[in-house]
């Protein structure tokens, strides 16, 4: 069996790779619509970026949790 | 073959103490990084405020332009002019967890502080007794309802909604807050001792040193990157800190 064979630190990785999409997407949407309504109306600017990072640092958490669960799960 | 072997984990962020190895006042490098970083947040607030000139010079105007985005930047973006009284502590905040984090590239510290989840804990527990103090302060016993129970949510769902905000809100929040900072120069420092390693492992070896400078490419724009991280995550850290104290302390719903 294939997934016998697997070390765990090779299936934690693997894990983190799969965990790793939902943000990787969700931060490229989130930071595009951002660069769009900065370029649409440049005056709201400092709004935008304030409520981006914002924006980021909730999406990014899911990621981190994933790379903390990672560690856990490869030693 | 390459003889390349990545270090464990507990040796990149253990470090072995100076004086007192074993005791509870041991003092090793991420207690020196803290001392640092104190003095550091001491020192510049100290040197900018010590002669008040009307036109600002040298310390003072560095000074002057960090309480100007912490108060235009973070203060007045999240709470508006009641959160001004706050604007100490997310200044000491921000200054102290940014000069812990730039240690990760201060050459022969090289540790972020905040890689240990120490320090990044008991900040995320300060700041969490501070907004759920603000919540009570501005609300009474009636900070519960504020904080559980969102406006227009039909009465079925009440108990559902309320479990959800209490284990998002009371439990969840402190560890997001916590997480966020460690693992994100946890991460940052990872990835530069990889670079490190993989350049000083292709210097020794034989014909391939000569693809020994694309690693060390690596390292140098990764220090870079890691100098805005340790920014960005310090601002992050103190942002939220900002939002959570006003969602905490706010009438308006």
């Amino acid at each position: 069996m294939l997934l016998a064979e697997i070390s765990n630190k090779g299936l934690a990785a693997l894990t983190y790779g799969l965990g790793a999409i939902g943000p990787g997407i969700g931060i490229g949407y989130l930071v595009g619509q951002a660069v769009q309504a900065m370029a649409r109306q440049p005056e709201a600017a400092g709004m935008v970026r304030t409520t981006m990072f914002l924006g980021i640092a909730f999406v990014e958490a899911l990621a981190l949790i994933g790379f903390v669960v990672f560690f856990l799960a490869g030693a | 073959m390459l003889a390349l072997e990545f270090p464990p984990l507990s040796h990149i962020v253990n470090w072995p103490g100076f004086v007192g190895e074993g005791e509870i006042w041991e003092i090793n490098k991420v207690v020196v990084i803290y001392g640092f970083a104190v003095l550091f947040t001491l020192l510049l607030f100290w040197l900018g405020g010590r002669k008040k000139e009307l036109v600002p010079t040298g310390a003072q105007n560095l000074a002057e332009i960090a309480v100007e985005f912490i108060e235009d930047g973070i203060v007045m973006d999240t709470m508006g002019k009641e959160g001004l009284k706050y604007t100490p502590y997310l200044m000491s905040l921000f200054f102290f967890i940014f000069f812990t984090n730039i240690f990760e590239v201060i050459p022969f510290f090289q540790m972020p502080a905040s890689a240990r989840i120490a320090l990044p804990l008991l900040l995320a527990l300060l700041s969490y007794v501070i907004y759920h103090g603000a919540g009570f302060k501005s609300h009474g016993l009636g900070y519960f309802k504020h904080a559980l129970v969102p406006p227009g949510v039909p009465v079925f769902l009440l108990p559902l909604v309320m479990l959800i905000e209490f284990v998002s809100k009371f439990l969840v929040q402190p560890f997001s807050h916590t997480v966020r900072l460690f693992a994100n120069l946890l991460a940052g420092h990872i990835l530069l001792v990889t670079f490190a390693v993989l350049t000083s492992g292709l210097v020794v070896a034989k014909w391939y040193a000569i693809f020994a400078p694309l690693p060390l490419i690596g390292v140098i724009f990764f220090t870079a990157f890691e100098v805005f991280v340790s920014f960005l995550q310090a601002y992050v850290f103190t942002l939220l800190t900002g939002v959570y104290i006003n969602a905490a302390q706010s009438h308006e719903h």
